[in-house]
């Protein structure tokens, strides 16, 4: 166990910048993404959707769309069983309408035709008799007792009672004397927040390739961010067999988060299982928003009690998150994190989910937790603007630290967040001069980061090269981090190793790509297969020379003799002692499957410098730096890509992109068009400060990074917006209209 | 649907194909000329991913009909390197780790050889201004402004 | 035996009560120990909950030892992106 934990050490190779191994691949197209593949006898797949936004279904015809030349198979959620698994049927349902459509784009029937051209045109041939049902997409009118209920009989024992059908969850987190701590204050702030949903905008919309055939094997190519996850849900729903189900992970064109959950990947099996041939199924953009990812929309208040020093006194949260059509509880997560970045004596956070027809909300970067510490953050700087109080001396005077009572229950480790915190204030930035229109907002941001089951195979090759499988579709640059930290370990050069991401039939069970977990879990793993192939090569070495094992060390690549006792040999590289495995006892591997813990909690801090324009309400950012505890930084280019994509999709989502729905419970922008993610000449480049503040819980003191980047943004901005022309804006997007009005109101 | 015959030149080397006549570029490079290299991001124009060049303009090729390649010289990333021999810009984006998950970098790699050929020192802003097209959600554009801005140094010493 | 910090929402399966105390050596017998003296606590159990020992949040691991000293905090079952 020893070897688990953190060890101090001088690294060679981890904390360099190699090209990526996938590179080449990547830049002269020849990677291979969901959409890229092809069948012998291919079909093509279109799915029919939903135009209204909650409707009963009252009938499905597809006799017309059958006898259409070139159509194969179709299917509707007839084709399918309805699980007893509450988690499983809502998946099923999400993937395809039983009895009702839940939200506008819900999908209703499926073809396979020969040409996508005969698909679409058996699409309009399938005949749906709907009856419309009264609507609500709205969370707060969703929660009023009198609102269409969206599901019948859904909510969780904790809700209590008398609350609108639509309400499943309920939580409540926190600790201390709340009206103690606010008779404390001098000033206490309460504010209302309200903010749209987002979806993950991945640039590759969803697509596979199913092939079931008639023997009850099935291969599904998918671009996913979890390939055992995906053949789980799939194999469920199918009523199949994991091991006949063999799913492989496409590269991956943006995930996100997005891409843990299925859409419409049982829809293609069931599709091809019918017309026996592989069917090709790929979603565009109109369907990716309209039936894939999106996230929670909310409604929140945050009241937060100060003295007139900068101490807080209380703090409390009340979140109403929607997660769409189906029960859902990241609102624990956003609960929870609200108020991490703070030693509080008193506080509570209480959450409700609540449904609303839109579709299932899938996780995105920090799911939940960039909206109730947008609010929280943005009453804390109302606050130090009302004090006339520094807002970093405030946070650090209120930082959580080694030993502080998390507001949410554990107390912290060893954790960044005065580092952090310590760094910014350091930095230029913060005292850089700004000009007319212009203000500085900063935020903290936080995220649980997770480990999570892993295993690792390493392969020792003849030539005295290295194979490492792992099973994490690779989204960031992972293949690059984990073939580093395998390097260090072997001690022999980061070229000399070759980072593959297996099938589901190559290796066992990993969890998805989520939760910051990968360089994390997945490098842990591969340090510990690492130390596993190198005890057998001391073995081996140790046989070689007639000595006992434990006399023989791993030093730079080489197994050497412990100590003048053990006798003198000279270094047997890894090369010398590969060439001769076949000679030694057979081919060498190490291995390491776990369920990965200690994590540790990633603490950021960001730094915007914004400019508005008080003729048509526009927000440019002009400055832009992340800081940010990364643990140690394996492969920094990446951590860096990390923190600053993180960023702009926080800089999206504070200032353009929302879900906008009409009177008619319907998706208005459904395009990238209108749904207005962040372009290159909309940003500054993205300056980061990397902090190594090593993880206890990681051999190499790893910290995930890929989630807490996209937390501070929303408040950062807003607070830059309000420190710039005097308004407080409390709803997100804060886009040129609202702002604009917001401007007007103030005069 | 009748179909159409097209002769054109692709990436320098003689082409022909068949499409309908609502048939894309991208559908017919992606679909019956095995080019997978172009992206199909949205279908719309919004996202250029798909991005290829047409007699040296910069287009997206899910906006433009296969019958319209007929007598015209076209360019994919598949025929950026030359041989092995990654092109600068290639060779900078991976050096610059300018690619997280990499769909958009081949439209983004072929609209910034576009810029370079027009304008080989552009400054960051007629940069961000040009690929202001091409969508990308990993990188936050940072690092490939770097990576095109150290590409074009490099070919403008060359 | 062990003290178990409940969050607010779970409290009122638990007799009101913050903080419950348990007599078990690993996250499995807390877990089993927990369901069956206070029954309301079993659905969250079955939807999923975390543990955080000592500050140190575990998603599964029924075998993590708790000793008699430690600080344990049950979570729900978390997710990210």
């Amino acid at each position: 166990m020893a070897l688990d934990a953190y060890q101090k050490r001088e690294f060679k190779q981890v904390g360099t910048r190699p090209n990526r191994p996938d590179g080449v691949d990547k830049v002269t197209g020849r990677a291979m993404y969901g959409a890229d593949a092809t069948a012998p006898g291919m079909l093509h797949a279109k799915i029919l959707r939903s135009p209204h936004a909650h409707a009963r279904i009252v009938s499905i015809d597809t006799s017309a769309a059958e006898a259409l030349a070139g159509v194969k198979a179709i299917v509707t959620a007839a084709d399918f069983g309805v699980p007893e698994d509450d988690f499983l049927r809502d998946v099923q349902d999400h993937c395809m309408a039983r009895g009702k459509v839940l939200y506008d784009g819900h999908a209703v029937a499926a073809v396979a035709a020969t040409t996508i051209a005969a698909a679409k045109a058996a699409l309009k041939l399938i005949k749906v008799e709907y009856e419309t049902l009264p609507h609500v997409t709205d969370v707060d009118a969703a929660m009023k007792p009198g609102a269409p209920v969206v599901q019948a009989g859904r909510a969780y024992e904790n809700v209590p009672a008398g609350m609108s059908e639509n309400v499943t969850h309920h939580c409540e987190f926190g600790h201390g004397d709340l009206d103690a701590g606010f008779a404390k204050a001098d000033r206490v702030v309460e504010r209302h927040f309200k903010t749209a949903a987002t979806h993950q905008g991945y640039i590759e919309p969803n697509a596979c390739l199913a092939s079931v055939t008639s023997d009850g094997k099935a291969e599904l190519w998918v671009c996913t961010q979890g390939q055992y996850f995906y053949r789980t849900l799939c194999a469920a729903l199918l009523g199949m067999e994991a091991s006949q189900l063999r799913v492989t992970a496409s590269e991956i064109g943006g995930g996100f988060g997005g891409k843990t959950m299925i859409y419409m990947e049982p829809v293609a099996l069931a599709l091809s299982k019918k017309a026996g041939r592989p069917v090709k199924l790929v979603l565009t953009r109109d369907e990716v928003f309209r039936a894939t990812g999106p996230t929670v929309s909310s409604s929140m208040d945050v009241k937060i009690g100060m003295t007139k020093d900068g101490r807080i006194t209380a703090a409390q949260a009340r979140l109403c998150y929607s997660g769409g059509a189906f029960p859902n509880t990241t609102v624990d997560m956003g609960a929870q994190a609200a108020f991490a970045a703070y030693d509080l004596d008193a506080v509570q956070t209480l959450g409700w989910n609540v449904m609303t027809n839109r579709p299932k909300e899938s996780a995105y970067r920090a799911p939940g937790a960039p909206l109730s510490i947008y609010a929280v953050e943005s009453v804390v700087d109302e606050l130090c603007q009302h004090f006339g109080l520094d807002p970093l001396a405030v946070r650090l005077l209120n930082a959580a630290d080694k030993g502080t009572k998390s507001s949410y229950g554990p107390t912290f480790d060893q954790i960044g967040l005065k580092a952090t915190l310590e760094a910014a204030q350091a930095h230029p930035h913060y005292t850089a001069p700004l000009g007319p229109n212009q203000g500085r907002g900063l935020s903290c941001g936080f995220w649980f980061n997770f480990g999570g089951n892993t295993c690792v195979s390493l392969n020792v090759n003849t030539d005295g090269t290295v194979g490492v499988t792992e099973g994490n579709p690779d989204i960031g640059g992972s293949r690059a981090s984990i073939s580093l930290m395998a390097a260090e370990e072997l001690g022999i050069p980061y070229e000399k190793i070759r980072t593959i991401v297996a099938d589901t039939s190559s290796l066992g069970y990993n969890d998805v790509t989520d939760g910051s977990r990968v360089t994390f879990a997945v490098g842990l793993a591969t340090i510990k297969a690492a130390r596993d192939a190198i005890r057998k090569m001391c073995s081996r070495a140790a046989k070689i020379w007639g000595i006992d094992e434990e006399a023989v060390e791993w030093v730079d690549g080489a197994a050497v003799p412990a100590g003048p006792n053990a006798g003198k040999f000279p270094p047997m590289t890894l090369a010398e002692i590969a060439a001769v495995s076949a000679e030694t006892g057979g081919p060498i591997a190490g291995h390491y499957e776990v369920n990965a813990d200690g994590a540790g909690v990633s603490f950021g801090v960001h730094l915007c410098d914004i400019e508005v324009d008080p003729e048509t309400g526009a927000t440019k950012v002009l400055r832009y730096t992340v800081f940010q505890d990364a643990g140690k930084a394996v492969h920094p280019s990446y951590v860096e890509g990390q923190m600053q994509g993180g960023a702009v999709q926080g800089i999206g989502w504070a200032l353009n992109e929302e879900y906008i729905y009409g009177t008619d419970g319907r998706l208005q922008n459904a395009g990238f068009l209108d749904y207005r993610i962040p372009v290159a000449s909309d940003l500054p480049m993205i300056d980061t400060v990397i902090l190594e503040i090593p993880n206890p819980g990681h051999p190499y003191g790893v910290r995930g990074v890929g989630e807490t980047g996209i937390v501070p943004p929303l408040a950062a901005i807003a607070n830059a917006v309000s420190r710039a022309v005097g308004v407080r804006m409390t709803e997100l997007p804060m886009s040129p209209p609202k702002l604009l009005k917001a401007l007007e109101a103030k005069g | 649907m009748k179909t159409i015959h097209v002769s054109t030149t692709i990436n320098g080397d003689p082409a022909e194909f068949i499409c309908t006549p609502d048939e894309t570029l991208l559908d017919v490079l992606r679909n019956r000329l095995g080019l997978t290299g172009a992206k199909e991001g949205c279908g719309t124009g919004d996202c250029g991913a798909c991005s290829v060049t047409v007699n040296g303009r910069l287009v997206c090729s899910c906006l433009v009909l296969g019958a319209e390649a007929q007598d015209a010289d076209i360019s994919t990333i598949e025929g950026m390197a030359d041989g092995d021999t990654l092109h600068p810009l290639q060779r900078a984006f991976i050096e610059h780790a300018a690619l997280q998950c990499g769909i958009c970098t081949p439209g983004i790699l072929v609209a910034a050889k576009a810029l370079l050929e027009k304008n080989p020192d552009p400054t960051d802003e007629e940069l961000r201004y040009w690929l202001a097209g091409n969508l990308c959600r990993c990188t936050g554009y940072d690092k490939i402004i770097r990576a095109v801005q150290a590409a074009a140094a490099e070919m403008r010493g060359a | 035996m062990v003290k178990v910090l409940l969050w607010g929402t779970l409290r009122s399966a638990a007799d009101g009560q913050a903080e419950v105390e348990v007599e078990a050596g690993t996250f499995k017998e807390l877990l089993d120990e927990l369901a069956s003296r206070y029954p309301g606590l079993e659905p969250q159990i079955r939807r999923g909950v975390s543990l955080a020992l000592d500050g140190k949040i575990y998603r599964e691991a029924w075998f993590t030892e708790i000793g008699p000293d430690s600080e344990v905090v049950l979570m729900p079952y978390m997710t990210g992106g």
